[in-house]
């Protein structure tokens, strides 16, 4: 039984004007299909627009041609209802509110009456491990802390959607796959949908039920790969064969491959043994 | 919005100097509108051509003249049995100030750059200071100019210093910040190559000031001449701007327009001396990529 | 607690340290020097200067009520004028492109040279037209700072709010208002300053006698310089304090800024 899709996106192509410079070709010919429950990465080289997809489903920007729906919605109709919620790079948190404050934005603004809005403040602020925070300034919390706010504040209002744009990209690498588990752990949690941007390999891989790889401007979803990995993930997942398995196959579709990968079993069990990953 | 950098583009500059000269046509407009509703009968040539329906007091001609008169006063000269018309005379005047002031600004300058530069090197002297140059200035400068006046005496270089005054604050301030405003990994870079502290100063620390020292200097441009302007009346200096703004207020009665015609004089000074600090702006930072200073 | 003000002392040190020295340096001269001494007097003399002139004589400390309640009312004037078209003004991105250029080229004007007009339309001896001075200086600073506080939010704060498709006048009021705060009250400090002088100036050009600028010019004349010197260091105390309020303004309503954490000057 398919799960109903979230997310269809067909013949979508996005160009930009660029002044004194003439035109240039973000994305070309995106047909994409996510359903209910996936949590999928969209991985490529830089500028392969992958942020631009992304704010396209967001409906943050217009496409040139193509479609974008979102919960059987135009993407600008799921925008206004208020479908989904997002998380950027930065935070983007308001220094003169709380955290709890920050968290009760998006509430304010759909006008949830206090009772309701008061215990998903908690809920979500329960969620993220920031319960004794509440009355901080965001000033007074690291990065990692301050993203954990933004992602209580995307899920505040229980939106069938989560986008991410690379959002623990300005983290060390410790702090980093620690929130990826807490991700995951959210993800399980609420049963949302995720589109989730990345960089990083590993990341994608760990992370996702699928890998959409992306090839360079202008960009195209060059191949969707399948990520098998049991659930829950753990630290030992990031150790596994598979999972090495997997980061190739991605590393090779980015750089182009034809999908068959070669593994050198030698190479692989001294990786394992050296526990890089 | 818009990031004010120092090199807007070509479209926004357009629309600066658009939005200015509307913004004057409408001051035009409005004030002889004000007249047409409420001020006093209109004439041409002795004739009575209008007589608006309202009174309002401002708009007589005695508080506000027509625009023309003003025009007119200008061209006429400055005083019976002299040659020299208003016009002429007032840009005397405005030059003299403009020395005065260009001198303090020069030398408040130069004192605001070497107090920010010891007070960067030496903290002991920063933390000593800076509270009485940030009290300096919530002194009315203005209150003291009589008093330099007296002291140093009754002439050109009362005025300047009373300029000098009012520029040093802001610039000092300004490059306290701009010597700081490198990266401090460039800091690091320099001390990397075991550059000395004289070195680190000339290249890195002044040329990373640059875009605030230039910031300070547009607001000491103005206030340089309004403490010369300010200094001349006390100072009995004859050939300024002050003089001349003192002057026809007390014959306001029988020539408002004159008072009018330095006003607006004094103001294209202060805008002239403003475009003279910001073309050597853009000059000088010609090369840099913009930023949200301004 | 008085961990606090050993603290506070400490830091402050050498700032007391030079006043001090100042103010010894100064009598110890001015007593052993006469040359000077009529134009620059010695602390004592301006102290007893002050006294004497507090109340009677030259009527200082109702001379200073006077200016206050002038720049104070010139403050007010100005500020209010200057929020409503800053305000207004946000509305319509165009006109906020032009209109600060516009203001900030005025703003290049000695706008100064505008007291004497003032005084004729709204009467010399009446502190009204001092107002009108100092609120003309004061509304410059007070409308283009909110209006670059309203108008330069980072975009990412816009594309957050997008996401929300929250209507501008919601944007307006939780994103704009609460960014331009920082930058009003940079504007009331230069403002305060800009009051004072505007006063002041005004009172210069003529006013009435029992204010301090005028106290200023009439005792320069008769080279009563004590007194001079009593009323300018009794002006820089009103601006000062003005200054001060200020201040304490700012650590209450902007504590989490970081100009007002000690991080990064205003």
């Amino acid at each position: 039984m398919t799960s109903p899709s979230v997310v269809e996106i067909a013949g979508l192509s996005k160009t930009f004007e660029v002044p004194d410079k003439g035109t240039m070709t973000a994305l070309s010919g995106i047909d994409l299909s996510i359903s209910q429950g996936e949590f999928v990465s969209l991985i490529g080289p830089s500028g392969c627009g992958k942020s631009t997809l992304l704010r396209l489903i967001g409906d943050l920007t217009e496409p040139t041609t193509g479609t974008v729906t979102v919960n059987g919605k135009p993407a600008p109709q799921a925008r206004t209802d208020r479908d989904y919620g997002i998380v950027f790079q930065a935070p983007v948190l308001f220094d003169w509110r709380t955290v709890e404050d920050n968290v009760r934005l998006p509430l304010e603004l759909i006008g949830t009456d206090k009772a309701t809005r008061e215990a998903r403040i908690t809920q979500m602020l329960e969620l993220v491990e920031l319960t004794e925070f509440r009355r901080h300034h965001p000033y007074q919390l690291s990065g990692g802390m301050q993203q954990r706010v933004s992602i209580a504040r995307a899920l505040a209002f229980e939106p069938a959607l989560l986008l991410m744009d690379e959002p623990f990209g300005a983290l060390d690498e410790m702090t980093r796959e620690r929130m990826n588990s807490e991700v995951l752990q959210i993800w399980a949690q609420t049963g949302i949908t995720v589109v989730f941007v990345t960089h990083s390999i590993p990341e994608a891989v760990f992370l996702s039920s699928r890998v959409a790889v992306m090839s360079a401007r202008p960009g195209r979803v060059t191949r969707l790969v399948d990520i098998d990995l049991p659930r829950p993930r753990t630290v030992e997942t990031r150790e596994s064969r598979r999972y090495f398995e997997l980061v190739t196959k991605v590393r090779e579709a980015l750089r182009g491959g034809d999908g068959q990968v070669e593994l050198d079993e030698a190479a692989m069990e001294q990786v394992a043994a050296e526990g890089l990953g | 919005m818009t990031t004010a950098g120092h090199a807007p583009s070509r479209r926004t500059q357009w629309r600066r100097i658009f939005a200015v000269v509307a913004f004057l046509g409408m001051v035009l407009v409005l004030w002889e509108g004000v007249k047409f509703l409420g001020g006093d009968p209109w004439f041409v040539n002795g004739e009575k051509v209008w007589t608006p329906p309202l009174s309002i007091g401002i708009a007589t001609d005695q508080n506000l003249p027509h625009i023309w008169s003003i025009a007119g006063a200008l061209a006429e000269p400055w005083r019976r049995n002299q040659e020299d018309s208003l016009f002429i005379y007032l840009a005397g005047k405005a030059l003299y100030t403009w020395r005065e002031a260009a001198l303090g600004f020069a030398l408040g300058a130069l004192i605001g750059i070497s107090l920010a530069t010891v007070f960067v090197h030496f903290q002991l002297f920063e933390r000593a200071l800076v509270p009485y140059v940030v009290a300096s200035q919530t002194i009315p400068i203005v209150a003291l100019a009589p008093m330099i006046i007296f002291f140093v005496g009754n002439d050109v270089a009362a005025v300047v210093v009373v300029a000098t005054y009012l520029t040093f604050f802001p610039v000092t301030i300004a490059m306290l910040r701009g010597l700081r405003a490198h990266d401090p990994r460039a800091l690091e870079l320099m001390r990397s190559y075991a550059a000395g502290r004289r070195t680190i100063f000339w290249k890195l620390r002044m040329p990373a000031s640059a875009p605030y020292l230039f910031t300070a200097l547009k607001i000491a441009a103005t206030a340089s001449i309004v403490g010369a302007i300010v200094g001349e009346g006390p100072g009995g200096i004859q050939e300024g701007l002050g003089r001349a703004i003192l002057d026809f207020n007390q014959t306001y009665t029988t020539g408002p327009e004159k008072l009018w015609a330095t006003i607006l004089v004094t103001a294209l000074l202060g805008i002239v001396f403003y475009l003279l600090v910001r073309l050597a702006e853009l000059w000088w930072l010609r090369d840099r990529a913009p930023n949200v200073l301004t | 607690m008085t961990d606090r003000i050993l603290q506070w002392l400490r830091r402050n040190l050498p700032a007391i340290l030079v006043f001090v020295i100042f103010l010894g340096t100064w009598q110890v001269v001015i007593s052993s020097l006469d040359v000077r001494a009529f134009i620059l007097p010695a602390p004592s003399a301006i102290a007893a200067a002050l006294v004497e002139n507090w109340e009677a004589g030259y009527q200082i400390w109702p001379a200073a009520q006077n200016t206050f309640l002038e720049a104070a009312g010139g403050l007010v004037i100005g500020t209010l004028l200057g929020l409503a078209m800053a305000l207004v003004i946000s509305r319509w991105r165009l006109a906020a492109d032009i209109a600060l250029p516009v203001a900030v080229a005025i703003s290049a004007i000695p706008i100064i040279a505008f007291a004497p007009i003032a005084n004729n339309w709204f009467g010399v001896l009446a502190p009204t037209s001092k107002m009108v001075i100092a609120a003309v200086l004061v509304f410059f600073p007070i409308m283009i700072n909110v209006l670059r506080g309203l108008t330069e939010v980072p975009g990412s704060s816009l594309e957050l709010m997008r996401s929300y498709a929250a209507s501008s006048w919601t944007v307006f009021r939780k994103v704009r208002v609460p960014n331009a705060l920082p930058y009003f009250l940079t504007g009331l400090k230069v403002g305060t300053t800009l009051a004072l002088i505007g006063a002041v100036v005004g009172e210069y050009f003529g006013g009435l006698n029992v204010a301090l600028g005028r106290i200023v010019i009439e005792s320069a004349s008769t080279l009563g310089f004590e007194v001079t010197w009593a009323a300018i260091i009794v002006a820089s105390a009103v601006g000062i304090a003005m200054y001060v309020l200020i201040i304490v303004v700012e650590r209450v309503a902007i504590p989490w800024h970081a100009s007002v954490r000690g991080e990064r000057p205003a």
